[in-house]
């Protein structure tokens, strides 16, 4: 299989953490801490309007009286939030036009982390290649955006969040907050005071997205926050693919993201959502990585709407996430698929909640957890059917995949049904590495890290079907990168 | 040519074989039978390398290679191949491409290219047609949910495939009614030849009339205890192991 050779032989190229690298840029950057001041130099530093300032300082106002959360299986030192920047951007002229206006430190970071933002040399690819529009953001902004030219064509609109703020202030103020609300919890309340950039899409009824758009996230700066903001809006029978990567230097500190990512599929629009995120995972003692706590929330708010998670997660020292569907469209459908990753001292706590309100929806969950080293590795979910969500139904696949002796897995599903029509099915499982298929494996010739490598995929493979195939390949890449040592 | 020395296996600690001593010359194929807990298995499992089976003396080398400074994967390349008594499970991964990613992983460590991909689907139809099985089944992950006999027919594809120069068949038989006997025992003969060694271990003769061997050599507390032509397996099948289990009784370790 072509893929597999492709893993061992990226394995054989790569260092552990290829994305860590530094760039040395000239940078903007907001005081140090966090105060409605803090909020206020962000606003203005982007040209908000006034309305999106008060949203903000209202978001700041509510987050000074909530708490940090601590249920999830996660342990890490408390968090000084006065002692971080809370907005970084490369200095440039404010929003750079054209490619050529762009710094080209910038461009080359992009291009050593293989994302192509030059469209010609996209187009100039390999024939019959899927293209894809690209919006990078770096720290606190976004850099460019590719291919925006087509995609208005289409009717489709792919911008940085910042350009909607100012650009399409009808459909942000629609949407912004609809599916995540400003207090819904302590990070996404922290997001909506001081959330820099992301991406937004808008798709218009029955359009079809001509190309997959994606947007790379990049957290450059020392000592700063990230906290991008997505909104993606799929009208009345429009389909979007997106995919989102996820990369940052390795540093000594800790780095914290807290991103919010909402989506709103109206009326038999479908969403399919890809993340492959390897933020810097920390080294093997556990020191450094990025502290990842992420609200992604979608919204099937029409008939027979669908949205559809993909995750590899792979990075951070810490992961909190949890992607959910709210099924409220009456046949609408919600999926999850999701690897999550933990080598050496890294700690997740991810799943997913699928919110079933209306009648005869449905969702689908698998979920594939991997530790090895000394990490820790929970499933976190929860299935519920409101008395109104007649005919319900949800089937659920934990499996739980344990390599070495001193990592745990933790499977923490909640599953409450409030209609006797509703019907959940969960199947759970937990297994660990066998040395017999290890030896099996070797004794037909593989080595050690290919056979671990064959094993996992094997095991991921249900997930990885699920990715566009382009991702497919790199997320296979970092599924053997994550585990490398990890054996033996 | 396989050639075993004197050759001492300890599993935690316990000694199991205590000084073997066996050569099959390439192109042969020599039967080692003997009773339960003789270590037969210890045998296979030895030679091809697994953990936990710790050579404690003695050596046993493939065509000049020391076989026992070698990891599992190394053996292989080396052309070691074996059949498992129980072969294991193999979760998402298509057959074809647990098969194919083992030969490529062979031919790479003996400096060979990859196999092209039309060339590989062309000799995995044959070999499968051979062994009568279904080409699709090829595309299911590999042993999961396959029954006994579709298991051991697997084992013999992917050592059609390999093509080793050495052989050693696990226990073949078991778990085989008679039909798959007679497809596997073909299977096997066809891959007869002047460049491999075929180690058939086994506790009953009944396999042996479908794949005659060289030599039949038996097996008890540790050591070979007797050899001979084919007739010693039918004279074992007519008096059992007794009177080896009793020869060997108080030899020392």
């Amino acid at each position: 299989m072509a893929a597999v050779k492709e893993t061992v032989q990226s394995v054989a190229e790569l260092e552990r953490y290829k994305h860590g690298f530094v760039t040395e840029i000239e940078q903007e950057l907001a005081p140090k801490g966090l105060s409605a001041e803090t909020v206020r130099y962000i606003s203005a530093q982007k040209n908000e309007p006034e309305w999106m300032l008060q949203w903000r300082l209202e978001a700041f106002e509510r987050w000074q009286a909530l708490e940090q959360p601590h249920w999830a299986r996660v342990d890490f030192p408390e968090i000084d939030y006065q002692d971080a920047y809370y907005y970084a951007a490369p200095k440039t002229k404010a929003g750079p036009k054209s490619l050529d206006e762009v710094d080209p430190e910038l461009l080359a970071t992009y291009e050593k982390l293989g994302i192509p933002l030059k469209e010609q040399a996209v187009l100039a690819g390999v024939e019959g290649a899927p293209r894809y529009a690209v919006d990078a953001v770096f720290d606190s902004v976004s850099v460019v955006t590719t291919f925006k030219k087509e995609l208005a064509e289409a009717g489709v609109i792919f911008c940085s969040m910042s350009e909607a703020i100012r650009e399409h202030p009808e459909l942000v103020r629609q949407y912004l907050g609809s599916v995540v609300p400003v207090s819904d919890n302590f990070f996404a309340c922290l997001n909506s005071a001081v959330f820099s950039d992301g991406s937004f899409v808008y798709v218009p009824p029955g359009v079809r997205c001509p190309m997959e758009l994606s947007t790379y996230f990049r957290i450059n700066a020392a000592e700063s926050g990230q906290f991008e903001r997505t909104l993606i809006i799929a009208d009345k029978g429009a389909y979007v693919s997106y995919l989102e990567g996820c990369t940052a230097p390795m540093r000594d500190e800790n780095q914290m993201h807290a991103a919010v990512v909402e989506l709103v599929a109206l009326e038999d629009a479908e969403i399919k959502y890809s993340t492959v995120q390897n933020w810097y995972p920390g080294d093997a003692e556990g020191k450094g990585g990025i502290y990842n706590f992420v609200t992604k929330r979608a919204d099937c708010r029409g008939d027979r709407s669908k949205v559809s998670w993909t995750q590899v997660e792979t990075g951070s020292a810490i992961t909190w996430k949890y992607p959910s569907c709210v099924l409220r469209g009456e046949g609408s459908s919600g999926e999850f698929y999701s690897i999550a990753i933990t080598n050496n001292r890294q700690q997740a706590d991810t799943g997913t909640k699928m919110i079933h309100l209306g009648a005869n929806t449905r969702s689908r969950i698998i979920s594939k957890g991997i530790s090895a080293g000394h990490s820790s590795n929970t499933y976190r979910g929860l299935v519920s059917a409101h008395p109104k969500a007649k005919g319900a139904r949800n089937f659920t696949q934990c499996d739980s995949l344990l390599i070495g002796k001193d990592c745990g897995a933790h499977t923490t599903p909640y599953i409450e049904a409030r209609n006797a029509s509703a019907k959940f099915e969960h199947e759970a499982t937990t297994t660990r590495l066998s040395e017999d298929q290890l030896f099996y494996a070797m004794q037909r010739g593989l080595s050690q890290e290919e056979a671990v490598q064959l094993l996992v995929n094997g095991f991921v493979k249900d997930v990885l079907q699920e990715l566009p195939m382009e991702f497919a390949v790199e997320a296979q890449k970092l599924v053997a990168i994550s585990l490398e040592g990890s054996v033996g | 040519m396989l050639s075993i020395e004197n050759l001492h296996v300890s599993v935690a600690d316990k000694p199991i074989l205590k000084g073997l001593s066996l050569a099959v010359p390439s192109g042969e194929v020599h039967a080692v039978m003997g009773p339960n807990g003789a270590g037969k298995s210890t045998l296979s499992y030895a030679l091809a390398g697994r953990p936990g089976y710790e050579v404690t003396a003695g050596s046993a080398t493939l065509n000049g290679d020391d076989l026992t400074a070698l990891d599992p994967s190394e053996r292989a390349a080396k052309g070691v191949f074996l059949s498992f008594q129980y072969p294991t499970e193999i979760p998402g991964v298509p057959a074809l491409t647990f098969i194919r990613t083992a030969l490529n992983a062979q031919r790479k460590a003996r400096g060979e290219g990859e196999i092209a991909a039309p060339d590989f689907l062309r000799l995995a139809r044959a070999k499968a047609g051979e062994l009568k099985i279904d080409f699709e089944m090829l595309k299911r992950p590999l042993n999961v949910g396959f029954s006994g006999g579709e298991k051991k027919r697997m084992e013999i594809l992917q050592m059609a495939m390999l093509a080793p120069k050495l052989a050693i068949l696990d226990e073949t038989d078991s778990g085989l009614d008679i039909d798959a006997l007679r497809i596997v025992s073909e299977g096997v003969n066809a891959m007869r030849g002047p460049d491999c060694s075929m180690l058939v271990i086994t506790h009953y003769q009944r396999l042996l009339d479908y794949i005659r061997p060289d030599k039949v050599h038996v097996l008890a507390a540790g050591r070979i205890v007797a050899s001979g032509g084919p007739e010693l397996a039918l004279q074992l099948e007519r008096e059992g192991y007794d009177k080896y289990v009793a020869k060997t009784e108080g030899v020392p370790a």
